[in-house]
């Protein structure tokens, strides 16, 4: 497959989310998210109970996936960073580890040279951490110690999803 | 592929529904959102154009409930089904885990059907997946008009592999959680088998 399973262990969850905050403080951000390059939030903090996070992770994987279309037919690889500049709020959106999008909203008690450059330290961190979580996926997958909660799954456990 | 999250103990898997314009997926979401219980559902966003019809894709989050202990998430996806926005096609198929093939029931629509199920076979292929081994549902849709193809034909003509298939009407909403159900059952067994 193209992209293999992303499983989240707690330990490298902890240590995200530590660098998340991180960054939040440093670069005085008001929200940050981390989603999955197929539209699934990963994790968030700052005032993320304001929005609507589902949408907001599935709409930012959307636009990256098109503005990576965009960047194929001029014969890019792939936009790194995208920004989105608003009257109060502002976007600036990176994709780190080659397979996760960083997501950051700021308004004026920051500026975008400050995200950028605390962005830019922050993924390194990040790189390292999903470098080590895909590693660690790999192995206990060749291991077949995948500890998989569904492996006794029934059917009558589905068909009770829909009741 | 789909997401397991151990720390937060959740599953999110992604469905998309993919077939010729006009065939009925918006519909089928729309359906399904309104159907279903306020709590168990995020917001529906639909990219479209000024006369509703799908420009890049619609979106449906559901959160169905638990299954041993893990919150399980059903992220539904359409993709435009109009011949040229096929770029937009390709990428809404990245990381899929199962797909719903709606197929407009209609006799002057089953080339519009074939052409879009080969899309489909192409463009899986091109994001490294096989139509033939991924969790595939197929749904003959419109049967209440009165131009219909018989069951029989459309099976012939695109579901030669003999994957799961129903009837269904999505304005009224017959097959359209017969469909949304069998889907996930072969995505949560083909997730049991530890791909």
């Amino acid at each position: 497959m193209s992209n293999p399973q992303l499983i989240m262990y707690d330990e490298e969850f902890k240590q995200i989310n530590a660098a998340l905050e991180k960054l939040l403080r440093e670069a005085n951000a008001k929200v940050i998210f981390l989603v999955d390059k197929n539209g699934q939030l990963i994790t968030g903090c700052g005032e993320t109970e304001r929005f609507d996070t589902t949408s907001l992770a599935s709409l930012t994987a959307g636009n990256i996936a098109a503005t990576g279309g965009l960047a194929k037919l001029i014969g890019e690889k792939e936009f790194s960073i995208l920004f989105h500049e608003g009257e109060k709020d502002n976007l600036h959106i990176s994709i780190v580890a080659g397979r996760v999008i960083l997501v950051v909203l700021f308004d004026t008690r920051s500026s975008l040279g400050l995200v950028r450059l605390r962005v830019k330290k922050a993924s390194e961190e990040l790189t390292a951490i999903f470098n080590r979580l895909l590693q660690k996926n790999e192995e206990k997958e060749k291991s077949g110690d995948s500890e998989f909660p569904f492996a006794e799954i029934t059917d009558d456990d589905i068909d009770n999803l829909f009741s | 592929m789909s997401f397991i999250n151990y720390a937060s103990r959740e599953i999110n898997c992604k469905i998309v529904y993919y077939g010729p314009g006009l065939c009925g997926k918006t519909t089928n979401l729309q359906y399904v959102y309104q159907k279903t219980a306020a709590d168990a559902k995020g917001k529906m966003i639909s990219l479209a154009t000024e006369t509703e019809r799908t420009l890049f894709f619609d979106f449906l989050p559901l959160a169905l409930g638990e299954i041993r202990g893990f919150k399980t998430r059903f992220h539904l996806y359409t993709v435009p089904g109009q011949v040229f926005y096929d770029a937009s096609r390709k990428l809404i198929l990245k990381g899929v885990d199962g797909v719903v093939f709606v197929a407009d029931s209609q006799e002057e629509r089953m080339d519009a059907n074939i052409e879009s199920v080969e899309n489909l076979r192409i463009n899986l292929i091109e994001q490294g997946y096989d139509l033939d081994k991924i969790p595939y549902v197929i749904q003959y849709n419109k049967r209440d008009l009165p131009n219909v193809v018989s069951v029989e034909e459309l099976r012939r003509e695109l579901n030669p592999t003999n994957v799961p298939d129903f009837e269904a009407c999505a304005t009224t909403g017959e097959g359209v959680f017969e469909t949304l159900k069998a889907i996930a059952k072969l995505i949560l067994f083909d997730l049991k088998k530890g791909k």
